[in-house]
């Protein structure tokens, strides 16, 4: 038989009950548009979260007080610790390959300012801030590079925090209490917006020491370096060990680089989009015993024409491969219907909640395909072998 | 062209076994005109599905042409079907969703006959069997005598070596049934084997050669 024949009586065999047919696709359809969209969302927020991490450069090396074992329990909480601080700090740029090392410490604050008082969160930072983690200053400069540990008492200003505390005026110059402190105001960083929740714009950044002062602590939450272009990370992280090892006596830190973290954050991620998956699976599963269903009963009404192609001359073979066929066909019109499904569902959400990441990648919608086209030949399997085995005198009598 | 001898075919039924072939032997020449009568039960179905290769007997050899057909596997004993033997049943068995066209084409589409070449052969038959009118109608726009003619192009399509028929009138009105027969005598007189089951006496008597089948024997043969 041809296969343009095959399709021919298959195609007409589904056209002649289209309510059946478009039920049995249905499950399918159901099943792939589940799929498509939630390892959409899977996918887009996966990329979204490497995208909000990458946009600080690739560069960039975490230090972090205590040692986190692969337990992930730090030892630090034995108290055998040091902490981070300043001098550490200073003396990580005699590191050659660092560009920018930024000491960290970070905290909520109560800032006031002509009467204005708001709360937010504060950074005490380190001058390179704003080269390390690539950040524009809006008007006036950034932290001077004062001695560390006597920088003058200067506040830089996130954008909204600007506009709230100075409506309408130019902030450069101005006087500003941060908590117990008084400060002024040499700079406002440009509108940055959100990076993975944090409102970048509802923040000051003073000096680390006066932070430390602030929020009256002994060491740093977090040392962050930049190292050049062209150097290996792993250099420049063993270069950091080597020198903390030395001012500290022992590794009771703990170096992380982007790498690291973006492989942390990627593996986290990628199960998540297999396990939503996964969820659009089980919908697919109850959609494959649809096709079941339907196919049995398919092989029982049409016994008398399995019956008719026997005589007139099918075989066994031609028997299981026209129900097979029309059982994968069903299951391939409804996967492609699905995906059409899952597509407008998916670029719907994207357009109705913009903050909702959507991607849908082409091997998903090439998979999903061929997995609804398995399930129709798997599902189909045993009601077609149903089909050939029958005995053509009893299948002629069945009308 | 057609050598039965010693054919058996035994059914379990309820656990019982059930005869419905016993040594049966029988020879049908090239261009014979033969009807198989007998009491409703009495083996001529099983007969005429031997005959047909859709049932295989227990014992006994059966030679198609010359070639033992016996012990062929399912592709052979579906060719051979296809090429050598035409049927047509009472409730005509016609595909409801296909056109009449495609009907009559369904033998040469299973045996992979392109488009073009079918429609050669279906179109002289439409024509000859007064089809013209109804070629894409579908077989619930026939009456009961134009679905039979229908069936009996698609027999015919592949110039099969015997056309069986079984109760080929069973499901017509008089006037039909009677179109029907002559139109199967006719093909009979071009040249065509022909083998009908009824239990209808009348049209049985017209056969040049009459065959009666009682309890699964053949009780009377009047050529042979």
């Amino acid at each position: 038989m041809r296969s343009s024949d095959q399709l021919h009586f298959i195609t007409t065999s589904i056209r002649a009950k289209p309510l059946q047919s478009f039920l049995t696709g249905l499950g399918i359809a159901v099943g792939i548009a589940a799929v498509i969209l939630l390892t959409s969302m899977g996918e887009g927020l996966q990329r979204f979260v490497v995208a909000e991490f990458t946009q600080f450069g690739a560069n960039l090396i975490a230090i972090n007080p205590g040692k986190v074992t692969t337990m992930g329990t730090p030892l630090g909480i034995l108290g055998s610790e040091r902490l981070l601080t300043l001098e550490d700090s200073e003396a990580l740029r005699r590191l050659p390959q660092a560009e920018a090392v930024v000491p960290m410490v970070q905290g909520n604050v109560e800032v006031s300012a002509e009467g204005r008082t708001r709360r937010i969160t504060l950074y005490g930072v380190g001058p390179e801030m704003d080269r390390a983690f690539r950040m524009q200053v809006g008007s006036g400069r950034f932290l001077p590079p004062d001695d560390p540990r006597l920088a003058r008492p200067f506040v830089v200003l996130g954008d909204m925090v600007a506009r709230e505390l100075f409506p309408g005026e130019n902030p450069i110059g101005k006087r500003i209490q941060v908590g117990n402190q008084p400060g002024r105001v040499i700079g406002v960083m440009e509108h940055k917006g959100q990076i993975l929740g944090f409102d970048m714009d509802d923040t000051v950044y003073i000096p680390a020491v006066r932070a430390l002062d602030l929020f009256d602590r002994e060491g740093l939450m977090e040392i962050d370096v930049l190292y050049r272009d062209g150097y290996q990370a792993e250099e420049v992280v063993a270069g950091i060990r080597r020198i903390l090892v030395n001012r500290h006596g022992q590794e009771d830190f703990t170096v992380t680089t982007q790498q690291q973290m973006l492989d942390v954050l990627g593996s986290v991620l990628s199960m998540l989009t297999v396990a939503v998956g996964a969820l659009g699976g089980i919908s697919l599963l109850v959609g494959s015993v649809g096709i079941f269903t339907i196919m049995t009963i398919a092989v029982r009404e049409r016994t008398a024409e399995i019956g008719l192609l026997r005589a007139v001359g099918a075989t066994r073979q031609q028997i299981l491969m026209l129900f097979l066929l029309e059982g994968t066909l069903l299951a391939g019109l409804g996967g492609a219907a699905g995906l059409a499904a899952g597509f407008f569902c998916a670029s719907l959400i994207h357009a109705l909640v913009p903050l909702l990441p959507v991607h849908t990648p082409w091997s998903f919608v090439f998979f999903a395909e061929i997995l609804s086209m398995v399930i129709g030949i798997v599902a189909g399997i045993i009601p077609a072998r149903q089909a050939a085995r029958l005995d053509p005198v009893e299948a002629l009598r069945s009308e | 062209m057609i050598e039965l001898s010693d054919i058996c075919r035994t059914f379990a039924v309820g656990g019982q076994e059930v005869r419905a072939m016993d040594h049966v032997c029988l020879a049908i020449g090239a261009g014979e005109y033969l009807s198989i009568m007998g009491p409703s039960g009495s083996g001529k179905s099983t007969l005429l599905n031997i005959i047909g290769l859709l049932d295989t007997p227990n014992s006994g050899t059966y030679l198609l042409d010359g070639r033992d057909v016996t012990s062929l596997g399912d592709e052979q004993l579906a060719a051979t079907r296809s090429l050598k033997i035409g049927f047509i049943f009472q409730f005509f068995h016609l595909i409801s969703r296909l056109t009449a066209t495609e009907n009559i084409e369904l033998p040469l589409m299973l045996a992979g006959v392109p488009a073009r070449q079918r429609h050669q052969r279906s179109a002289p038959l439409i024509d000859s069997f007064g089809l013209g009118n109804r070629r894409h109608h579908r077989p619930d726009e026939l009456s009961g005598g134009q679905r039979q003619r229908v069936a009996i192009a698609r027999a015919v399509i592949n110039q099969p070596a015997v056309l069986l028929a079984d109760e080929p009138t069973g499901n017509l009105d008089r006037s039909s049934g009677a179109e029907i027969i002559e139109l199967l005598e006719e093909l009979n007189r071009g040249g065509q084997t022909l083998v009908i089951v009824t239990h209808d006496p009348e049209i049985g008597e017209r056969a040049r050669r009459l065959v009666r089948v009682v309890d699964g024997r053949l009780a009377s043969d009047s050529g042979g």
